[in-house]
């Protein structure tokens, strides 16, 4: 807190008037109209998503979240989400099992073992990579790490097992859940493990010390002072990055296969797939009919549903860690 | 070494040595934990550099044969040929990231000084941060579907309006987060030095806590403009991408992401040269963007208060 500069000083100056009531009242009129507008958006988006899949629900009833069969063809209308339902959790699940432990490693890495000098220039990288924008992973993902994918991982595992266990049994192709499970992990490694970073910086000191105090490893530090620490913080940061799994369109549908109808429902790791935002994506453009349309819109709304429940107790959990932790910190 | 031998040699040896063997055997387990546990962060922070590397490797590569001034300039040419350029694309992506950022950023700022000056507690701030946390989470392609109904259907056309509305969705919370963030921490005795000169408190908000805070605002909104420049999923159902030239705020425009995904789908080497081509220039795009910033505020340096 140092003395105003000469720049504030100027403003002062020019200020050094009587309090304007008028400017007050019309200034914060505005901010409030600014918050009011925010809340508008909100109800636009659910407004317009309910609306758009109205016609749908009432074609099709609660059969739309259960059955498979999407066929546009006119007066033969028949359209169902699970499939996609199912693809979009299965995607999300191998990138959550792949990517929640990698992101706590680093995180581990950043901020327990690495000292600043290579920790801080770390974390300007990990920040890099989320800024990456998502097309440009798919891209890379279509044409470069997709035959890294196939090769290295998939042809292995389907050689080693595909003999006798039919989650194996498929040849790999590259384009498949697997993949953009693989993918999805990358994309979201950054956004987890930044702010997995974030939460275990505010576990006091005092606490590591006295694990180390006690003869503990470093490890046994992190499991033992840290971790309990900031358990729901952690886990909250991990639902934060399934929202953004979930959610994930573009990447998603560059590698994932593309396939619609009962077919859709992997029966193997290496099955074509599709998720719910693929498919949104995939026909838009060419929905021949308001129905097919609307049908497309309620999947925008199951993934609305979705990834608001995942978020909204995502940041429940990450938000009450950093508020008890800020409230200690005061005192 | 000497306890292993002692254990063989010496069968009735006494309980000190039993107790030694016994820790010594725990503490280096407890070791070989330690270290194998920091090999394992070591090998995942390689592991989730190489993408990046491989991504940016790839992508200038691949991008930088593809460019020319022929590239930069022109529309794309007939479909596989590989003539003509992404001009419009380039274009699109700045009038609608452009348009976006007009509305955001102010709303954002305006709603960010409302929660951080006006209204630090109460209901309404509560549901304003609580729904804002919503929006930020919302996939994009959601929010492509409130452009498509509000503005596409409405006015009939794919457009501008409608991309523009749906990345302004997505921006906003961004900024309103990064701005009450930056304004809490804008040390209280500014705030004080200015009621005892009698200012008002729209003028003490606009002219002593904003500009100490400006830094940290401008940062959050190149954040957010190179997010929404990102973009594709809510540009689909909103502008649609067409291979012309901008042609009204009612009429559908190209945009780089967009672009980048058409072109990745066909079939042609020459389009994927011209997708890695376009990979490259949103890059720079983004890249230039953040790096104006710092430059311009380091020249307007107004070394924050804080």
């Amino acid at each position: 807190m140092t003395a105003l500069d000469s720049k504030h000083r100027r403003y002062l100056s020019a200020l050094f008037v009587v309090r304007n009531k008028r400017h007050d009242k019309l200034f914060s009129g505005l901010v409030v109209g600014a918050a009011v507008y925010t809340l508008l958006m909100v109800g636009l988006v659910a407004f317009s998503v309910a609306k758009g899949s109205v016609d749908i629900f009432s074609y099709e009833g609660v059969e739309f979240f259960y059955q498979s069969n999407w066929n546009a063809v006119e007066g033969r209308e028949s359209f169902g989400a699970y499939p996609y339902i199912i693809g979009t959790l299965l995607s999300s699940a191998i990138a959550m099992a792949i990517g929640v432990p990698i992101s706590l490693a680093i995180a581990i890495f950043i901020s327990e073992i690495a000292p600043p000098r290579i920790g801080t220039p770390l974390s300007f990288i990990t920040e890099l990579l989320a800024a990456v924008p998502s097309i440009i992973y798919g891209l890379w993902a279509l044409f470069v790490f997709r035959f890294w994918v196939r090769d290295l991982i998939e042809q292995p595992l389907y050689n080693a097992f595909g003999g006798y266990i039919p989650f194996f049994a498929k040849t790999p192709f590259g384009l498949d859940i697997f993949t953009a499970g693989i993918v999805l992990a990358i994309m979201i490694i950054p956004i987890i493990s930044s702010i997995c970073r974030e939460v275990m910086r505010v576990v006091p000191d005092s606490q590591r010390e006295a694990a180390y105090s006690l003869g503990a490893t470093r490890w046994e530090t992190v499991r033992m002072a840290v971790f309990p620490y900031v358990k729901s913080g952690l886990v909250g940061a991990t639902m934060l990055g399934l929202g953004r799994a979930v959610g994930e369109t573009i990447l998603v549908t560059m590698v994932i296969g593309n396939v619609i109808g009962p077919s859709a429902i992997p029966t193997t790791l290496f099955s074509q797939g599709q998720t719910l935002s693929s498919l949104i994506a995939n026909e838009f453009n060419e929905a021949s009919s308001e129905l097919h349309l609307s049908a497309l819109i309620a999947l925008g709304a199951i993934l609305l549903a979705l990834t608001m429940g995942i978020n909204i107790a995502a940041r429940f959990l990450v938000k009450k860690k950093i508020k008890a932790s800020s409230g200690a910190k005061s005192q | 070494m000497t306890v292993d031998s002692n254990s063989n040699s010496k069968p009735n040896k006494n309980y000190r040595d039993i107790l030694q063997e016994t820790v010594n055997k725990k503490y280096r387990r407890r070791l070989l934990v330690n270290r194998l546990v920091t090999i394992f962060t070591i090998v995942c922070v390689i592991a989730a550099i190489v993408p990046l590397v491989s991504i940016l490797l790839e992508v200038v590569k691949n991008g930088a044969s593809a460019i020319s001034f022929e590239f930069l300039t022109q529309p794309q040419g007939s479909m596989g040929s590989g003539t003509g350029g992404i001009a419009p694309a380039i274009q699109g992506t700045i009038i609608v990231v452009g348009i976006a950022s007009l509305i955001a950023a102010p709303i954002g700022v305006l709603a960010g000084i409302y929660l951080s000056e006006f209204a630090k507690q109460g209901i309404f701030a509560d549901l304003v941060r609580f729904f804002n946390d919503v929006l930020t989470g919302l996939p994009s392609i959601v929010i492509g579907i409130v452009g498509y109904t509000a503005i596409v259907l409405s006015i009939g056309s794919f457009s501008v309006l409608a991309g523009a509305l749906a990345l302004s969705i997505i921006m906003i919370p961004i900024v309103v987060r990064v701005t009450e963030e930056t304004l809490k921490v804008v040390p209280y005795s500014l705030r004080e030095a200015g009621q005892s000169l009698g200012i008002s408190k729209a003028k003490i908000t606009l002219f002593i806590v904003l500009p100490s805070a400006k830094n940290g605002i401008l940062t959050g909104i190149v954040i957010a403009i190179s997010r929404i420049a990102g973009e594709t999923a809510p540009l689909i159902m909103t502008i649609l991408g067409t291979s012309l030239f901008f042609t009204g705020i009612t009429g559908p425009v190209d945009a780089l992401p967009l672009r980048i995904w058409r072109l990745s789908s066909q079939p042609y080497e020459s389009a994927h040269a011209f997708g890695w081509g376009s990979a490259l220039i949103l890059i720079l795009m983004i890249l230039a963007l953040s790096v104006g910033l710092r430059l311009w505020a380091q020249k307007r340096s107004f070394k924050a208060v804080m």
